[in-house]
């Protein structure tokens, strides 16, 4: 499904735990438009649940939550109007 | 695309994760030019959870050194910084909390002579002062130079905040036209004061600052907020701008700033 959406950014957030998953997801798409896409790598596991929460919480569409590899997802979001 | 530090990121990130802030509202509050007027019982708390939010320049205009006295509730200086100028304590409080902080301290009391030169480098004003000659002399500078402010007081277990913004709502005129005559007021030995009641008050007053900076909620614009620490109870009282206003009513006859003689001086 991925390979017909088009990302506008990705962020590679590896590493990181929440609450700063979310903060780093927002932080970029604050500097978006509405309706781009962003793409979000994290490879900590709660991150594959609650980054979607709250970036649906706050207006944006969830359009991709998937495993890419062993330890990896990719979380792809289209930012909303708000 | 934003330029925090990875550390900044850690340290904003619960203002970050608020809708009403996030990364925009947080560049702001660090670009932000704050000028505190008094570092005492109200600046003292302001001051402290301003720098903890990261506002990018802070004034403190103080000239009064640090007492014994002042620790029941001025909670940014210590008994190391007996003896120091009010403004010099809180900066190095200040440096020990958040080094984003730029604290300019002016070592002086504010007059008609040099309260523009200072206000002009400053985007919101905070009165925390102690005096009457200087709380209508900033009010009065704020409304002519029309600059944002949040004006408090305290008295024994009373507080009052209400914020001024010039040109959009009354003023501390339009409330209490003159100051009070000498010998009205209460005399130093009756002023005593609950110390945590200027912190309430006090952070009432950076609350209303960084709403001011973030232009998100509703300001006490035209709301004196009241508070009875004895009763815990809150009121606010509408208070609508006063035509006659003589700073910022319809035909002002305030144009020049005034240095009324000072009565009392009740340390809060």
């Amino acid at each position: 499904m991925s390979d017909e959406i088009k990302i506008d950014k990705e962020i590679n957030i590896k590493g990181e735990v929440c609450p700063y998953t979310f903060v780093k997801t927002k932080l970029a798409l604050e500097a978006m438009k509405a309706g781009q896409v962003l793409k979000v790598i994290v490879d900590h596991l709660p991150a594959t649940e609650n980054v979607p929460r709250t970036l649906k919480s706050e207006g944006n569409e969830i359009l991709e939550v998937s495993r890419i590899n062993e330890g990896d997802w990719q979380i792809i979001t289209r930012k909303g109007n708000r | 695309m934003f330029e925090f530090s990875e550390e900044a990121i850690k340290r904003y990130s619960r203002h970050i994760l608020l809708p009403e802030v996030g990364g925009t509202g947080q560049q702001r509050i660090n670009e932000a030019r704050v000028l505190l007027v008094g570092a005492g019982g109200l600046g003292a708390p302001a001051a402290y959870y301003l720098a903890a939010a990261g506002v990018g320049t802070l004034g403190v205009v103080d000239g009064d050194t640090v007492e014994l006295s002042n620790l029941q509730r001025q909670i940014i200086h210590s008994m190391a910084d007996l003896g120091k100028n009010k403004g010099q304590s809180a900066r190095e409080t200040i440096e020990g909390l958040n080094t984003d902080v730029r604290v300019v301290t002016h070592q002086e009391r504010l007059t008609s002579k040099n309260i523009f030169p200072i206000l002009k480098d400053y985007d919101v004003v905070m009165d925390g002062t102690d005096n009457f000659p200087t709380r209508y002399l900033v009010n009065d500078a704020c409304v002519l130079s029309g600059k944002p402010l949040s004006t408090g007081a305290v008295f024994r277990f009373h507080g009052q905040v209400m914020t001024i913004i010039p040109g959009e709502g009354p003023c501390y005129r339009c409330l209490f036209r003159e100051p009070p005559p000498p010998g009205m007021t209460a005399s130093c030995e009756e002023a005593g004061v609950l110390g945590v009641l200027p912190g309430m008050i006090g952070i009432l007053q950076a609350t209303e600052i960084l709403k001011i900076i973030l232009n998100e909620g509703s300001l006490l614009k035209g709301r004196l907020l009241s508070y009875e620490a004895l009763e815990m109870e809150f009121r606010t009282i509408k208070v609508r701008r006063d035509p006659e206003c003589p700073v910022c009513g319809d035909h002002p006859t305030i144009k020049e700033l005034i240095d009324y003689e000072e009565f009392c001086r009740v340390n809060f």
